[in-house]
């Protein structure tokens, strides 16, 4: 378990890093709070010839909160975001979210953006992000994009990134009044990925009704997967338990779960449902808190 | 020889008895702790080992031309440059009808798992020799491979050792009384399977092993982070062909955790001493975590299908047992599968037992013991049942259990079997109802079952489990002490046991210093150095405080008579009158006049150069004594657990977590409860979270600590402990092994709760650990794959 030759960078500048990363590509990876990667390397799974260590670079450590929404840079660590009572306050899920994520010695090291260029569907981020309709800002030496969560994973470990690429920042717009979110999950153990897991968000209407949900499932398939039927389903109506009922039932029908070593596929097309009626429960308590 | 004393008062004692803080912990807390790979070993060269990466395959060629010439490797070995030590490595316990097959260092020909070794790279630092395994090419012949004991034992499968007929290791039975009459008599009888995995002892320092020859003194020095040194340098010798004197085998002060792999002997062990000679350079091997998943021996995998016949009020008749064992690729020994055999009856009265262990051959890496040692196996084969005639009578399970404990005025109480010792299932000492009752005084099961029947109501499914254990433990033959006075007037007390956190340097100083009855501070322990005391056999199977603490009572007994005689001789004045105190020999009634340790140790080791002693006085002080136990003595426990099942999703939760133990003699409760507490989170993550998974064919699929569910602390709960104190009559301090039991009754009490939860639903438990997974599956009745 010790990695393989490379040659490791210490850039301090983004123009830099972006440098190395159109200069070696598919041979380099970037390393930040080397949660995932460090394993990967000491495994040999991976074997990059070069390692592009981006701690140093200053203007990448940062996260910001504005009337529109979070920036969170490339840098930023679980734990900053977590400890942020503001972003707390705005972002109930993320929070929640974060607080699931491995221990808090991983916690302190790992980076959102590290997590979400990973692209581990069982992760709680990806889910998350989807929910919120999380944007990601990526550079390249020669250009710059965003890419909706949506369309960010795109397989187990896979994401839209090309190997010139740098997820830069990732953006979650702000959320919008009445908006309540949950994030359920069920794992092995305190801080293990999610067997299934689910983030789902909505807006309560003045009418009383949950309106824009989404339910975004992670551990279920390659990437976090958004349950459209489901959110169909729900929309517009009170989340009265007979909706919960039927919205789990219609879950566990028509989800077609992958199976694993940590669990069955039948373990997941059961559970997936419960989960996102627990979701979607918690966001039914939180109706009475935001004043509909 | 002194007359022994005994030590059953310890109100009378000054150190024995109380909860010292061990001497270690210092070190260990502030990470100060030795462990081998931090010894200061300057320029070893390092090793890494090519492993198998098929189940079964035959070698047809190994090329390591690329690898050798790489820059920064020194050599590479295979089989063919190994041929002196390609030597077999026998069961640590065998039986002759074991189907015994050779168990080389080094694959020869035949890969018979995931793991085995292939070749050896050595090289300056543990990167470039990682860097060469990958240009070793191996030419493997696939072969059919068998990934489970129900694939082994099927009709027509693959053989895990071509030539061999079957994959049957060994089957034996053991019986008392009449089974199969009393089956046929009894009025009732229950029939269940049951089904136990494979998990890892999870060292926090994997197995390692250095190794220098030491030119000027002709001796081969080897550090290895063994349980055993002295089985260790035995077996090197034996290999090696030399004579035990010239091999010096160290386990450092810190070996990271035992748990019973780091107990058994393995190829890399006979690789790296060798290698180191032949090099003429030092080497160490380090062995890292992926290694260890794939190549340290395991334990668990049983499935037991039991029968036990019993009368209209619980009374157990017959108890009979079939059970499947894997051995593994190769049998490291017997010791786990026949310790299953007669740990079943547990603390039963039970007329007619038959117990029959069919172990088989898998291509995957050997098993042996692992804390707990095949009885976690047999008491969910007993007690799983013990619940079941409950359910069947409707009586409460504590009640079933009441009316067939042995009684306290029982023993010594013959079971009817034989231990794995080799003497008669004979259980010593016990109390075994007053474990049931220490339980009973902390649940009120009355007020638990109304809460049980009013949680349901809220869909809250509350359940309650328990376990009762007798542990067969200080097994023999023997465990040495050395015991000296040193010449600034200390106590150094050798071990040839070398612990895995036990805490030894702490509980043998305060039996040394209570013996002698000088000050506790002048008492030194050190241990795993073969060149210490010339025999020994090991830490494992919970034996060390019954055979090596006699030992450490006896000599310093003996010393303390020695002391007295020098300071009578002295002080002309008769040994009757002398007492030791502090660092000195003092007049009883006249303190003022003695002599101190120092000056004992000047007159009676160091002496006056060609000058002739008084007959009565002694000289060198400094005895050796070896305790051999007749036979093991048997510690005993109950679990009580009470669970929350969320029938949703599958996950347990442990609201309470009782844990009632007798290990007789409590020496040092602090050290006691440790080793309790240990077990017990070890339990936990056998009944609900640990699992060693491989396919159908053997491929290990649980490789890292991602899919491999150890527990951490967040998952275990803080037992309640009492004790129950039950003196062994079979050695001088009354003591029985405490190491296992915290383990041993968790995954059959956690099983019974967990059932006793789902009672509504009537799910059966039958499968361990109880994953997610697993709960649902047992509830909602759907299909799993299981291997």
């Amino acid at each position: 378990m010790k990695p393989s030759r490379f040659i490791y960078h210490a850039p301090t500048q983004i123009e830099e890093v972006l440098d190395l990363l159109w200069e070696y590509g598919d041979e380099a990876k970037i390393l930040a709070g080397g949660q995932s990667l460090m394993p990967m390397l000491n495994f040999r799974l991976l074997a990059p010839a070069h390692l592009i260590d981006i701690n140093r670079v200053k203007a990448l450590n940062q996260y910001s909160l504005s009337d529109s929404g979070l920036t969170i840079s490339a840098l930023a660590r679980h734990r900053d975001l977590e400890l942020s009572p503001e972003v707390e306050l705005a972002y109930p899920i993320l929070h929640e979210g974060l607080t699931n994520i491995a221990h808090v010695q991983i916690r302190n090291r790992g980076t959102i953006c590290g997590s979400l260029a990973h692209a581990d569907s069982a992760a709680e981020l990806p889910s998350i992000m989807m929910a919120l309709d999380g944007q990601m800002n990526v550079r390249s030496k020669s250009s710059r994009r965003i890419v909706p969560a949506g369309e960010f994973f795109r397989f187990h470990l896979t994401s839209d990134l090309d190997s010139t690429e740098l997820l830069e920042s990732v953006f979650i717009p702000s959320m919008k009044r009445n908006s309540v979110g949950a994030f359920d999950e069920v794992t092995r153990r305190k801080g293990d990925f999610a067997l299934v897991g689910a983030a789902v968000v909505g807006t309560w209407s003045e009418r009383g009704t949950i309106e824009d949900c989404r339910i975004v499932c992670s551990g279920v398939a390659p990437t976090p997967l958004r349950l459209l039927e489901a959110e169909e389903l729900v929309s517009g109506t009170d989340l009265s338990e007979e909706v919960l009922v039927a919205v789990q039932q219609l879950v566990m029908e028509s989800l077609e779960p992958t199976e694993d070593v940590h669990t069955s596929a039948q373990y997941r097309k059961k559970v997936t449902g419960v989960v996102v009626r627990r979701g979607l429960a918690r966001l039914a308590e939180q109706r009475s808190v935001v004043n509909v | 020889m002194t007359q022994l004393s005994e030590v059953r008062d310890l109100e009378k004692t000054a150190n024995l008895g109380t909860g010292m803080l061990r001497r270690e912990d210092q070190r260990l807390l502030t990470g100060g702790g030795q462990f081998l790979d931090d010894l200061p070993f300057g320029d070893f060269y390092e090793a890494a080992i090519l492993r198998s990466n098929y189940a079964h395959a035959r070698i047809l060629s190994i090329d390591t031309e690329a690898a050798k010439s790489l820059n920064g490797v020194i050599a590479v070995f295979t089989a063919s440059e190994l041929g002196p030590i390609l030597k077999d490595l026998p069961p640590k316990v065998t039986n002759p009808k074991l189907n015994y097959q050779v168990r080389l260092p080094i694959v020869k020909e035949y890969a018979r798992y995931i793991g085995e070794p292939v070749a050896v790279v050595v090289a300056e630092n543990r990167y470039i020799a990682e860097d060469a395994l990958e240009l070793i090419e191996v030419e493997y012949e696939p072969l059919e491979s068998v990934g489970s004991t129900a694939q082994a034992l099927k009709e027509g499968a693959p053989p895990v050792h071509i030539g061999s007929e079957t994959n049957v290791a060994v089957h034996l039975i053991q019986q008392a009384g009449d089974p199969e009459a009393a089956l046929k008599s009894s009025p009732h009888v229950l029939r269940e399977t049951l089904h136990v995995a494979r998990g890892g002892g999870h060292s926090i320092e994997a197995r390692a092993v250095a190794a220098r020859f030491d030119g000027p003194t002709q001796q081969l020095i080897v550090w290895d982070n063994t349980q055993a040194p002295h089985y260790v340098r035995q077996m090197l010798a034996t290999i090696y062909g030399v004579s035990e004197d010239e091999i010096r085998l160290i386990a450092p002060a810190d070996i990271g955790g035992g748990f019973g792999p780091k107990a058994q002997f393995y190829g890399e062990e006979v690789l790296i001493p060798w290698i180191a000679m032949e090099l003429n350079h030092p080497v160490k091997w380090i062995e890292d975590r992926w290694e260890n998943f794939i190549s340290a021996t395991m334990e668990r995998t049983q499935t037991h299908h039991v029968e036990v016949g019993f009368d209209d009020d619980g009374r157990l008749l017959v108890l009979k047992d079939v059970f499947e064992h894997d051995q593994g690729a190769y049998c490291v020994g017997l010791k786990v599968p026949t310790i299953t055999m007669s740990t079943l009856p547990g603390p039963y009265v039970i007329p007619n037992i038959h117990s029959e262990l069919i172990s088989c051959y898998t291509n995957i890496v050997p098993t042996s013991s692992l804390r707990g040692a095949g009885r976690p196996q047999a008491v969910v084969a007993m007690e799983r049942m013990m619940d079941r005639i409950a359910e069947h009578l409707g009586l409460e399970p504590a009640e079933v259990r009441r009316r067939n404990l042995i009684q306290p005025d029982q023993f010594p109480y013959a079971v009817g079997l034989t231990f794995r010792d080799g003497s008669p299932l004979t259980y010593d000492s016990g109390n075994y109802p007053a474990l049931l009752d220490g339980v009973l005084e902390r649940i009120d099961l009355a007020e638990f079952r109304a809460e049980q029947i009013e949680a349901r109501k809220s869909g809250k499914f509350l359940g309650l489990g328990l376990a009762m254990f007798v542990e067969g433990t200080g097994i023999g033959p023997y465990e040495g002490a050395r015991v000296r006075l040193t010449n600034t007037g200390r106590v150094m007390v050798s071990l040839a046991a070398s612990p895995q956190g036990q805490g030894y340097e702490t509980v043998y100083a305060q039996v040394a210093a209570d013996a002698i009855g000088c000050d506790i501070d002048l008492v030194s322990v050190r241990h795993g150095d073969t060149s210490f005391i010339p025999y020994g056999q090991g830490t494992f199977a919970s034996r060390i405080t019954s055979t090596a603490g006699p030992a450490v009572w006896q000599a310093s007994t003996q010393v303390k008579v020695d002391i007295i005689d020098v300071a009578a001789s002295m002080l002309k004045i008769d040994s009757g009158e002398l007492v030791i105190r502090g660092d000195r020999v003092e007049v009883g009634d006249d303190p003022e006049k003695g002599v101190s340790l120092a000056e004992i140790a000047s007159i009676a080791n160091v002496g006056r150069h060609g000058m002739s002693v008084a007959r009565n006085q002694p000289v060198a002080i400094e005895r050796t004594s070896y305790f051999k136990p007749s036979q093991a003595a048997y510690s005993s426990g109950i679990s009580a657990i009470i669970v929350s099942v969320d029938v949703e999703t599958g996950k347990i939760e442990i609201l309470r977590s009782i844990l009632g133990h007798d290990c007789g003699t409590v020496l040092n409760p602090l050290l006691v409860e440790g080793q309790v507490l240990g077990g017990h989170a070890h339990g936990i993550g056998n009944a609900i979270y640990e699992e060693a998974k491989y396919s159908k064919d053997g491929q290990p699929l649980t490789v890292s600590y991602l899919d491999y569910a150890l527990p951490t602390a967040m998952e275990v709960p803080t037992p309640e402990l009492f004790h129950v104190v039950s003196p062994s009559p079979l050695n001088p301090l009354g003591v029985k092994g405490s190491g296992e039991g915290g383990t041993v009754p968790l995954p059959a009490s956690v099983a019974n709760a967990v059932e006793d939860a789902l009672r509504p639903f009537g799910a059966r438990i039958r499968e361990i650990p109880l994953t997610p997974d697993r709960v649902l599956a047992a509830i909602y009745g759907f299909q799993r794959d299981e291997t």
